[in-house]
């Protein structure tokens, strides 16, 4: 796994075999706020009453999909799909804008934490008000994305921020940290929004909307622990079972997924790398300059000379914190993301297979006369259409995944490269001034000589 | 070429070569030295043609040797120094084994340097045991042997004492002192922390070299993205291994104010001659001072405030005869002191007058030659910030095209 190096034994320049880099980008550069504000004010909003019927394309079925109460249900008509295409091909016509931000720290006798302030604004007729403003903590994120994973088990959820970052980490509550995570947890929220699916879930609606105690009185309702408890028992047996078969879609799916967490791990932990060697450069850099400085003053016709130089070396300085703090921005946190969507993906693929499985242990038990056949025939059935929903649904969604994914991939990788250029030019200027001026002088010396 | 016409400025030197060789040694013992070969050619005709006229293999130390001659016969001489001997102020890639090639190349190009400075020195050139070392293949350690150089060399003790007990060395000496080891302290620091610089930016550098590998199987199971990722991959190797040249020419950079680290102490060694001398001066003065204050003494009789007094007191009156004996003793010797004296100022004088002249000769060198290495670097940033706006441009339209 060692990139190209002649070094020696001390440092390697290739990955190491455990883990190691995961540092969140530190530092003190200042990352900017949001800026889906200034979206808010450029994007039209189109009117989309219409599309409140379109949700849940493709369940037939509530009880098995365990969906909430409030969506009413939908067949898979043309018109519907229509509309689902048109919502996507035209992503500029939101009509749901939200901004996380304003962290704020919350001591209890009990315990400390941090909480954020989510402000929706939205032309949705079905929201009682076109704003709102309320404050949720880190909790009640997870509990949004377990409702989520519940209702929509093959829909690919996005990501939530790590609970905890364990390496570097002193203390759980830096401001970096709170930053960084008040940023994926934005583009969280913003993920689901844009969902054709998602968008419309009712626990998301409730989210966004619900003042502190109707939240955790509804966060109360729901099943209960105990069943919640036993429903993973039983897909933990099951998923000891193991898929018999997958189609050949899901298989070669699977493939790439298992390649696709390899690889953006490894960038990830490249990334993360190649922050933490600019930093460390830059901290030698600084101390770079000033020795020239300090020559200078012993020096006579070489002094301005040497002040020229340690300028030059500032502004490369500065070009160099430019730069790290565009990777931090632009880079950093798109790949991160992707590596935690690689997880949602594997934990997607599993719940597909256990759909998948409980059909083919009731099959079986079928064929092998086990039990009332009628009874099975009838939960055949159901399951049949169960795992076709799922199938579908996961289906449409990995191509929506996979173009989104090409898309930010692409853009951070194009906005890392822009960066560099930027860098380099800057620097590149500097030095060439540095050396017209050299030059002149030179000029100037040889002409005043002669005279 | 007769010794008499040598005029070393129309004639090039080079060290061209270097060789490892095994020998043995005085104490009978195999030992390993790098043997370098120097060639000497004479520019003869006008249209600039040259002439190898000598060419021989001398090792490390006999450039020792030279070099340590010319230090006791040209004290007043800001002697130009030898290249390290190990390499010191390393970064991480480069190894600190003496052995190394590429070590042994900067080496190569520092005995080069060396003797192109004596060649240039418009007093050293003309020094017979540096035309020698060109020249006389055999015997050449035993005819520089022959003129005493290394008896003749003062003693660091002798040196050091003087540093301290001297009470009026020229002021100007002082401030060279001092500035020689304000040079050597800054550029130390300077060296260390480019070498960190150095080693940092090596690892940027290389760590995206990683990017071209994981690109390049990521795009195995991509349609759409593969070849934009695997373009990309590839320009990410070539950014990576662009580093090695441009540290292999910062180390020449590094080199050149390596040199001028080596020439403060050449600087403090004229000072330290200079304090020698004006300590020997002084203390001969003193000599002079009490033998004239002794003669003095006795001609007048004034025992009673004088040792000698005393002594004669106690151990007996001396005898007329024997005091005037004495006094033409000490009338001889102050004659002969007062002729050392003298003599001892007028090369005082001319040391620090010929030592001046060397020392604005080399200050005049030294700003040249500084200003122009400082120049070099920024060419050196500049070629690298090329490199790199062409190779993220290309980067960039790999990833756009994804």
């Amino acid at each position: 796994m060692e990139g190209e190096c002649r070094a020696s034994p001390a440092r390697s320049w290739g990955l190491p075999a455990g883990g190691a880099g995961g540092d969140s980008p530190g530092g003190d550069v200042p990352l900017p706020g949001s800026i889906s504000s200034s979206a808010l004010l450029q994007t039209e909003v189109l009117d989309l009453d219409e599309d409140e019927d379109d949700l849940e394309v493709f369940s037939k079925d509530a009880s098995l999909m365990d969906m909430n109460s409030f969506s009413p249900l939908m067949p898979t008509s043309p018109l519907s799909m229509i509309n689902q295409v048109k919502f996507e091909d035209e992503p500029d016509l939101k009509d749901l804008f939200i901004t996380v931000d304003e962290p704020e720290s919350h001591v209890t006798t009990i315990e400390t934490f941090i909480t954020y302030r989510i402000i929706t604004k939205t032309s949705r007729g079905e929201f009682d008000s076109s704003e709102f403003e309320v404050r949720r903590r880190y909790q009640d994120f997870l509990w949004l994305k377990e409702k989520l994973e519940e209702a929509h088990p093959t829909l690919i959820i996005p990501p939530l921020p790590e609970k905890f970052i364990v390496k570097g980490m002193v203390e759980r509550f830096n401001d970096d940290f709170i930053e960084t995570r008040r940023k994926a947890l934005h583009k969280f929220l913003n993920r689901i929004a844009d969902h054709p699916t998602l968008t419309f879930n009712e626990d998301f609606k409730i989210f966004l909307t619900a003042e502190a105690w109707e939240f955790s009185s509804h966060k109360k309702q729901g099943p209960g622990l105990l069943s919640r408890m036993g429903q993973s028992v039983r897909a933990v047996a099951l998923s000891m079972k193991g898929v018999k078969s997958r189609p050949e879609e899901f298989m070669e799916m699977n493939n790439f997924i298992e390649i696709f967490s390899h690889k953006i791990n490894l960038i990830d932990k490249i990334s993360q790398r190649i922050y933490k060697e600019e930093r460390e450069y830059l901290d030698e850099m600084k101390e770079y300059g000033p020795i020239h400085i300090l020559w200078s003053a012993s020096e006579e016709d070489l002094a301005d000379t040497l002040k020229s130089v340690a300028s030059c070396i500032d502004e490369c300085c500065k070009a160099t914190e430019k730069r790290m703090s565009g990777l931090s921005e632009a880079l950093l946190p798109v790949v991160h993301e992707y590596v935690l969507y690689s997880e949602m993906l594997m934990a997607v693929m599993k719940r597909r297979d256990q759909i998948q499985t409980e059909l083919d242990s009731k099959v079986e038990a079928l064929t092998s006369k086990k039990a009332d056949t009628d009874l099975l025939t009838e939960e055949i059935g159901k399951l049949e259409d169960k795992v076709e929903c799922a199938n579908n649904a996961l289906k449409a969604d990995w191509d929506r995944w996979r173009q989104n994914m090409q898309n930010d991939i692409k853009s951070a990788f194009t906005n890392m490269a822009e960066e560099n250029i930027l860098y380099y030019e800057q620097c590149l200027a500097t030095w060439e001034s540095f050396l017209t001026s050299q030059t002149d002088l030179h000029l100037e010396e040889a002409s005043e000589d002669k005279l | 070429m007769t010794e008499s016409n040598f005029s070393l400025k129309k004639i090039e030197i080079s060290v061209s070569e270097a060789e490892k060789r095994t020998g043995r040694n005085a104490m009978n013992m195999q030992e390993t030295y790098t043997a370098y070969l120097i060639e000497t050619r004479s520019v003869e005709h006008s249209d600039g043609q040259s002439v190898l006229t000598d060419s021989l293999w001398r090792r490390c130390s006999a450039f020792e040797w030279l070099r340590n001659y010319l230090l006791v016969y040209y004290p007043h001489i800001v002697v130009p120094p030898l290249p390290e001997k190990r390499a010191e102020f390393v970064w991480h890639k480069l190894s600190a084994d003496n052995m190394d090639p590429d070590f042994v190349e900067r080496r190569r190009i520092g005995l080069e340097n060396f003797l192109l400075r004596l060649a240039s020195h418009p007093i050293l050139c003309r020094d017979k045991i540096f035309y020698l070392f060109l020249t006389q293949e055999g015997n050449w350690k035993e005819t520089v042997n022959e003129t005493g150089f290394q008896l003749k060399a003062d003693s660091r003790l002798k040196a050091l004492n003087a540093t301290f007990r001297v009470k009026n060395p020229d002021k100007r000496f002082i401030e060279l002192k001092h500035y020689s080891d304000e040079l050597q302290s800054v550029i130390s620091h300077l060296l260390r922390v480019r070498a960190r610089v150095a080693d940092r930016l090596y690892g940027v550098y290389k760590v995206h070299g990683n990017y071209g590998r994981v690109f390049s199987e990521w795009s195995a199971i991509e349609k759409e993205m593969g070849d934009g990722l695997q373009s990309a991959g590839h320009h990410m190797d070539v950014y990576a291994s662009s580093i090695d040249d441009i540290l292999e020419d910062e180390e020449h950079y590094a080199d050149q104010l390596k040199e001028y680290l080596f020439y403060a102490e050449a600087l403090r060694a004229v000072c330290r001659k200079h304090e020698l001398m004006q300590y020997d001066l002084e203390m001969a003065a003193q000599d002079l001072a009490s033998k004239k204050q002794q003669c003095e003494e006795l001609a007048t009789g004034g025992e009673l405030f004088s040792i000698w007094g005393v002594t004669t007191q106690l151990f007996g009156q001396e005898t007329p005869e024997q005091r005037e004996a004495r006094i033409k003793m000490l009338e001889e010797q102050i004659k002969e002191g007062e002729q050392q004296l003298k003599s001892k100022n007028l090369e005082g004088r001319e040391f620090v007058k010929n030592a001046w002249a060397d020392i604005e000769r080399f200050k005049e060198q030294k700003n040249h030659d500084l200003k122009e290495a400082l120049i070099s670097y920024a060419v050196m940033q500049i070629s690298m910030c090329k490199k790199g706006i062409q190779v993220w441009t290309n980067a960039k339209e790999c990833f756009s095209k994804m």
